[in-house]
């Protein structure tokens, strides 16, 4: 049966692509973001894990407003990268999972949660960026990927309680995947941040560190918030916390943190990252 | 339902992007996603104007889009992330867009994120300006 081993959540945003095409790790204003990375790669080799489930926000790339799915699964043989106009690298493609890709969506629907199914599928930066920060030297990626994407662009958006809902919903079905597989989830974006309006530039570091902490052992804290508590709290696109919230719910044993690290700023986000190790139920009843 | 703008209009500075920004911006965020392929946005930048007549845009639009006048662009329903791709093909960084949507010079407003970001107090909400 297949494993979920743990979850990364981590930022996205677009300049860290160019930092990485220009090598700026060690630059000031870069290494207190970069310096948190070590650890987690460190903990992928750890884990040695076959499968990324990623949950994220398409920003336009696969999607657009002829056709926006609240939430769309992946059923691809690879995920292509492509260029979204910022000038960042793209990426080499990644391979995908259909068969546990279908077996999510069989689910998913199964629970209620009618997603959009995507047999072709483009990956933007909120899935590319995780990658190179994860697998910096990587001459092949050294896992394959099911992308789940939630509507974080035009409203209506799904609840927070929604989101950590799909999250535990994909974790059952991963779990009830007939394959010696080891699966980490991935949730990215965020945290405080807007972009827009004379509002831009909002953080919000004390709402952050108690969703960083809530996020371990209390998500359904996170899932009591609405839309406008997120934009209020989080700023306008700090609302791609419910990625995290999501990749939270598919953890679905006994949780611990492994590594967090908080940055402000990166451009004009506050710039988070967190491990969390999950310990199946099954395995915590068999020890 | 008013829409959500209605129900986010207690927030300051924001204009979320709601069933009806979407169906006012349609176009203009189609233009936006065009600049995603290079020969396009060497069309953009070789005719801003004849290339903005491709589109089915207001005139306010694409004067709009002429102005680079991002908070205009938003009220026009505009959305930031398709709107970010206009900057990028000035060659321009994400915060020098802040910067003009907040109509602060953008050293002083980068000097603002490194300083933690715009402050929550105040700026969390119009009704509850001491939160």
């Amino acid at each position: 049966m297949a494993t979920i081993v743990g979850a990364i959540t981590t930022s996205h945003i677009p300049s860290i692509g160019k930092a990485i095409a220009r090598n700026l790790q060690q630059d000031p204003y870069w290494k207190p973001f970069f310096d948190g990375y070590p650890r987690a790669q460190e903990w992928l080799k750890e884990v040695r894990p076959d499968v990324v489930v990623a949950f994220y926000n398409d920003h336009g790339l696969n999607y657009f407003l002829d056709a926006l799915p609240t939430f769309g699964v992946g059923a691809a043989p690879e995920y292509r990268n492509a260029d979204e106009g910022w000038g960042i690298p793209t990426l080499a493609p990644i391979l995908g999972h259909q068969d546990l890709s279908w077996h999510v969506i069989e689910g998913l629907v199964d629970a209620d949660f009618d997603v959009t199914t995507c047999q072709q599928m483009l990956v933007d930066h909120a899935v590319s960026l995780p990658f190179a920060l994860l697998w910096p030297d990587a001459e092949a990626w050294p896992v394959r990927l099911v992308p789940i994407t939630i509507n974080t662009l035009q409203y209506p958006f799904p609840s927070p309680a929604r989101c950590l809902g799909l999250g535990q919903a994909v974790g059952r079905a991963i779990e009830s995947f007939d394959e010696d597989l080891r699966v980490v989830v991935f949730g990215t974006g965020g945290l405080s941040h807007q972009l827009d309006g004379t509002r831009a530039g909002h953080i919000n570091k004390p709402f952050d560190l108690m969703c960083m902490e809530k996020l371990v052992d209390d998500p359904q804290a996170l899932a009591r918030y609405s839309a406008l508590d997120l934009v209020r709290e989080a700023g306008a696109q700090g609302f791609e916390l419910v990625n995290w919230i999501a990749a939270r719910g598919a953890l679905t044993g006994a949780v611990s943190q492994v590594h967090s690290n908080y940055h402000i700023p990166i451009s004009n986000t506050a710039a988070g990252l967190m491990v969390l190790e999950n310990r199946p139920a099954a395995m915590a009843r068999a020890a | 339902m008013a829409g959500y703008n209605e129900a986010f209009r207690d927030i300051p500075g924001t204009t979320v992007f709601d069933a009806t920004q979407s169906r006012l911006g349609y176009h203009l965020n189609q233009f936006c996603m065009s600049l995603m392929k290079a020969e396009n946005r060497a069309a953009f930048k070789a005719d801003e104007r004849a290339y903005l007549e491709t589109f089915p845009m207001t005139p306010e639009q694409r004067q709009a889009v002429l102005d680079r006048d991002y908070n205009r662009m938003i009220a026009l329903g505009g959305n930031i992330y398709f709107l970010a791709k206009i900057g990028a093909t000035d060659g321009f960084s994400f915060q020098n867009l802040a910067s003009k949507m907040t109509g602060m010079p953008e050293d002083e407003y980068k000097a603002m994120m490194v300083a933690g970001g715009r402050p929550i107090r105040g700026n969390r909400s119009k009704s509850d300006k001491d939160s």
